[in-house]
């Protein structure tokens, strides 16, 4: 009777022991890494920061069930998963970031100020700075990310609050505004000052224009140049079933990844970026057949990714624990597709793209996949199946990286052992 | 003609009557799933399960299962341009109109989504569909 029981107690504890420790929380990684859950649960994270004592922030996107949408993890014990969990704020979006002891989060209209102390606990959580306000969020691609340069300056995005600036969003055949009159306010990146107050669009400058919906970007600090990842646009067969099939949609256009200097022109709504023909092709709103090449004064992308993968995040890598390769190369998250339907889903993973003296080599590689949770390699068909999908990035003092998830509000932390 | 005449006649007619309407009804739902994979699945999925904070679930979502029939028809019909909460979560895509689908196909394609993945909804009628596009019409001119 006795051994009974204690054969059921070790049967029970090892079940426990292999559900809670799947190797590697689950992900494939390259030889060398490892990866382990530093936080599960904590609710819709979207980007993340970290200080330099290793305490991670995270921005909800909604409120968790106390009601706080900016999460403060410690991992006081230092076994690499997070045992002190506070939080604050009462506004969900998705940019956050860290620049000395200031944290700035942004809402879906604006971006505020708090002040850390030394042990990187938040001054004022109730009342913030408000550093620029009223910016546009027309539902759609409302998400404002944040980054910096070195001067103290903030780049934030301001999505187009359209698929193609159509007359009427999202009609069949719809032709397309000329010219665009979302490209005053919105479908770019705009520059403030971090060091003002109460901002707003008179007070900054559009930095860079044509771009669609960018949620991943940030300074490349070797070229001291920005660099964001666009979501191209949706539903080429949907709204032009006579120029586009829905295989052909599956892999139009391209994600693009771009090297951003001031006044740049992406294209968007006129033109889009084609991965097969290698170049920019007018948009069938306004006029295009799917070959017809768009004006040459529009920028290229410094890498191509497939159709519809949505990149979320982009992190330059500065750290000493990865291999060499890896150093000043950016990494990028892939939230997975939805508009690649019927054909099966794809993305759901990290991406490296090396670089070399501050440029882009043009090549990309999967880093880290497997957030989709699927058995064998099967391929998702509906975008709410994917168990987790990849949106912050943040590199930890230990250079470590850390993956943030806005299914069920893991965070993933992948360390490189010699 | 005797009872049991009548009695046999009666059944006969009810028997032909189940039948047919059985298989309109197979026909509805058959047509309806070809135009909901032709017309909504990009963006509502194969299963249903729309797309976290863009696009509406149907598999499982109260309004779609529920008894305003009304509101369903105009947004097939004049698509939806609004922040939706669906069951305690938000989705911001627009959502396309299709003014060309005819009072019957949107039975048909209403009658497909409210019976498919968990859904067990009663069909929609091509009647409910034009009261539904009526009721529209009037709020329209108001």
């Amino acid at each position: 009777m006795k051994k009974g029981i204690y054969l059921l107690l070790l049967l029970s504890i090892s079940v426990h022991f292999l559900a809670n420790a799947q190797e590697n929380a689950g992900l494939t990684l390259p030889n060398g890494f490892k990866a382990n859950l530093f936080a599960e649960n904590i609710g819709s994270a979207r980007h993340i920061a970290i200080s330099k004592n290793g305490v991670l922030f995270a921005k909800l996107n909604r409120a968790d069930k106390q009601g706080r949408t900016i999460i403060r993890l410690e991992d006081e014990n230092k076994d690499g998963i997070s045992d002190k969990i506070t939080g604050w704020a009462n506004y969900g979006g998705t940019g956050i970031y860290l620049n000395g002891n200031a944290l700035y989060a942004s809402s879906n209209e604006a971006i505020f100020k708090y002040q850390l102390d030394g042990k990187d606990e938040v001054v004022n959580p109730l009342s913030p700075i408000t550093v620029v306000t009223g910016l546009i969020n027309r539902r759609q691609h409302e998400s404002k990310s944040i980054t910096f340069d070195k001067a103290n300056n903030i780049y934030v995005n301001i999505g187009a609050y359209s698929n193609a600036c159509q007359e009427k969003d999202r009609t069949a055949g719809g032709q397309g505004m000329m010219p665009c009159p979302i490209l005053d306010s919105a479908g770019g990146i705009w520059k403030f000052d971090a060091s003002k107050e109460n901002q707003t669009y008179g007070d900054g400058k559009r930095y860079a224009t044509g771009l669609r919906n960018v949620i991943g970007l940030d300074w490349n600090p070797q070229a001291n140049k920005l660099y964001v990842a666009q979501h191209g646009r949706d539903q080429l067969n949907t709204f032009f079933p006579s120029l586009y099939t829905d295989a052909q949609n599956a892999e139009l256009p391209a994600e693009t990844f771009y090297e951003i200097n001031e006044g740049d022109n992406a294209g968007w709504p006129y033109v889009y970026y084609d991965n097969f023909q290698h170049k920019k092709i007018v948009s069938p709103e306004y006029g295009g057949d799917g070959k017809k090449e768009g004006a040459s004064d529009i920028k290229n992308p410094a890498v191509a990714f497939p159709a519809h993968m949505a990149p979320m995040g982009v992190l330059f890598y500065t750290g000493n624990q990865f291999p060499e390769k890896y150093k000043n190369g950016a990494f990028i998250t892939f939230h997975g597709s939805w508009n690649r339907a019927p054909l099966p889903q794809e993305g759901f993973f990290v991406a490296f793209v090396p670089f070399k003296n501050g440029k882009a080599t043009g090549e990309w590689e999967i880093f880290a996949n497997g957030f989709a949770g699927t058995v064998d390699g099967a391929k998702i068909t509906s975008t709410r199946s994917a168990k987790a999908r990849p949106c912050g990035l943040a590199q930890g003092p230990d250079g470590s990286i850390y993956v943030s998830d806005d299914t069920k509000g893991s965070i993933f932390k992948i360390s490189y052992q010699k | 003609m005797d009872n049991s005449k009548i009695r046999c006649f009666v059944i006969g007619a009810l028997m032909m009557f189940l039948f047919v309407s059985i298989k309109t009804q197979a026909q509805n739902v058959e047509n309806g799933k070809k135009i909901y994979e032709t017309r909504c699945l990009v963006c509502h999925q194969a299963d249903g399960g729309g797309v976290p904070n863009m696009n509406a679930p149907l598999d499982g979502a109260t309004n779609v299962v529920g008894n305003d029939i009304t509101r369903l028809v105009r947004i097939i019909k004049y698509g939806f341009n609004e922040r939706v909460e669906l069951d305690g979560l938000y989705y911001s895509n627009s959502m396309t109109p299709n003014p060309d689908l005819t009072p019957a196909q949107i039975s048909d394609v209403l009658s497909y989504i409210r019976s498919s993945w968990s859904n067990k909804a009663t069909k929609v009628t091509t009647v409910q569909v034009q009261q539904g596009i009526k009721g529209s019409q009037k709020t329209s001119t108001k």
